[in-house]
């Protein structure tokens, strides 16, 4: 009975661990990530819209930090060591058609990297918050 | 059936305009609607639209134009804490108006609705697809959205209708879902049932929405259990 009870326990546990992995892996981990970061940098750089906020950026820390972000957020081993969206982003005036361009090309960057529609809803639903730092300042 | 959002992809500063064509076919009716749509600011949106309401096998279609305006009041559809909220008006010119006369409406020639309609999406939110909802209070006395006319001899006053719809997106271009439409019930010679529906919807771009559906209207002008295929395209120019 007790060997059962266990055995269900382990079974039921194994697959909630199974279906709700934690955002971070779903995400492929710090590989799946870079390679997400990796393609969102290859969008913005040829998106003659949003380009223009970027001319002028560091990209190889832009990586890093992105890289870092997603980590945090996503509840991987990381930490972001960047400044607050708040700063980075006064200044710039981003709109908000800006914004949702920036999101639109997130999503393709994801697409690319074979991340999964609901996975990928996931991870925009934690930056959404971001939103009210970014635009309009 | 009004949401909060906007026509079109118009984001802050610009303009969408668009056209749509709209056709149900139930057992004993159909109903076509053309119309044309423009938005500005992701704020403002002004349609008109023509519904010419088909008895199957009777000459004659009845026609009814709406001219509405609608305005972003609070909120936003994703992003903040509240949902995004719009207040807008229906001004509904019954052009061939001798059945609603017949059939005992208060007025035959022109009625006004007002609503107040809510939406949100929702990222994530069931197992992690992104859920949307709309909730839309209506003031009206329209029978038959109209085309019956507006009030009766069992009910001449306005009346709060709620409409509800609930979707949920399969991915960035395809939602499925369902609405649940209150109707007045004002004539006596006819009983009105509400409407519902269930809904696929198709963005394969922002210039282009396909919407079918199969709805359940129920009783309308004494032919019972009216139900059948909805069909909608819209496609925007600018």
């Amino acid at each position: 009975m007790l060997r059962k009870a266990l055995l269900f326990i382990s079974l039921i546990s194994w697959s909630v661990h199974a279906h709700c992995g934690s955002l971070y892996e779903d995400l492929g981990g710090r590989e799946g990530i870079a390679t997400v970061v990796d393609n969102f940098i290859t969008e913005i750089s040829f998106d003659p819209s949003i380009y223009p906020f970027f001319s002028k950026t560091n990209v190889p820390r832009l990586r890093e930090k992105l890289e870092e972000q997603f980590c945090m957020l996503s509840g991987g081993p990381c930490e972001y060591t960047g400044d607050t969206m708040e700063k980075v982003h006064t200044g710039m005036h981003i709109s908000s058609a800006e914004f949702n361009r920036t999101v639109e090309l997130l999503q393709s960057a994801m697409d690319d990297a074979g991340v999964p529609f609901t996975t990928q809803n996931r991870l925009i639903r934690l930056l959404a918050p971001l939103r009210e730092e970014i635009i309009r300042r | 059936m009004p949401w909060a959002v906007m026509s079109g992809y118009a984001d802050e500063g610009e303009t969408a305009a668009g056209a749509f064509y709209t056709a149900v076919d139930v057992q004993d009716f159909r109903l076509r609607v053309t119309g044309v749509t423009l938005s500005y600011d992701n704020r403002v949106e002004v349609s008109a639209a023509q519904q010419a309401f088909e008895i199957k096998g009777v000459a004659g279609d009845i026609r009814q134009e709406i001219f509405s305006a609608k305005v972003r009041v609070a909120g936003d559809l994703i992003y903040g804490s509240m949902p995004q909220i719009a207040t807008g008006v229906q001004f509904k010119n019954l052009l061939d108006g001798d059945i609603a006369e017949a059939v005992g409406a208060d007025a035959a020639d022109a009625g006004m609705d007002g609503y107040v309609s809510f939406t949100r999406l929702h990222l994530g939110a069931v197992g992690g697809y992104n859920l949307l909802w709309n909730l839309s209070l209506r003031a009206t006395k329209a029978n038959q959205m109209g085309l019956l006319g507006y009030g009766g001899d069992e009910n001449a006053g306005y009346q709060l209708m709620p409409e509800a719809s609930v979707a949920v997106l399969l991915d960035n271009g395809l939602a499925v879902g369902g609405e649940y439409r209150q109707k007045p019930d004002n004539l006596s010679a006819f009983s009105e049932d509400d409407f519902m529906d269930i809904f696929i919807a198709w963005f394969p771009n922002k210039q282009v929405n396909l919407t079918l559906a199969w709805a359940d209207l129920g009783s309308i002008a004494g032919s019972e259990k009216q139900s059948g295929l909805y069909a909608s395209l819209s496609a925007f120019f600018y």
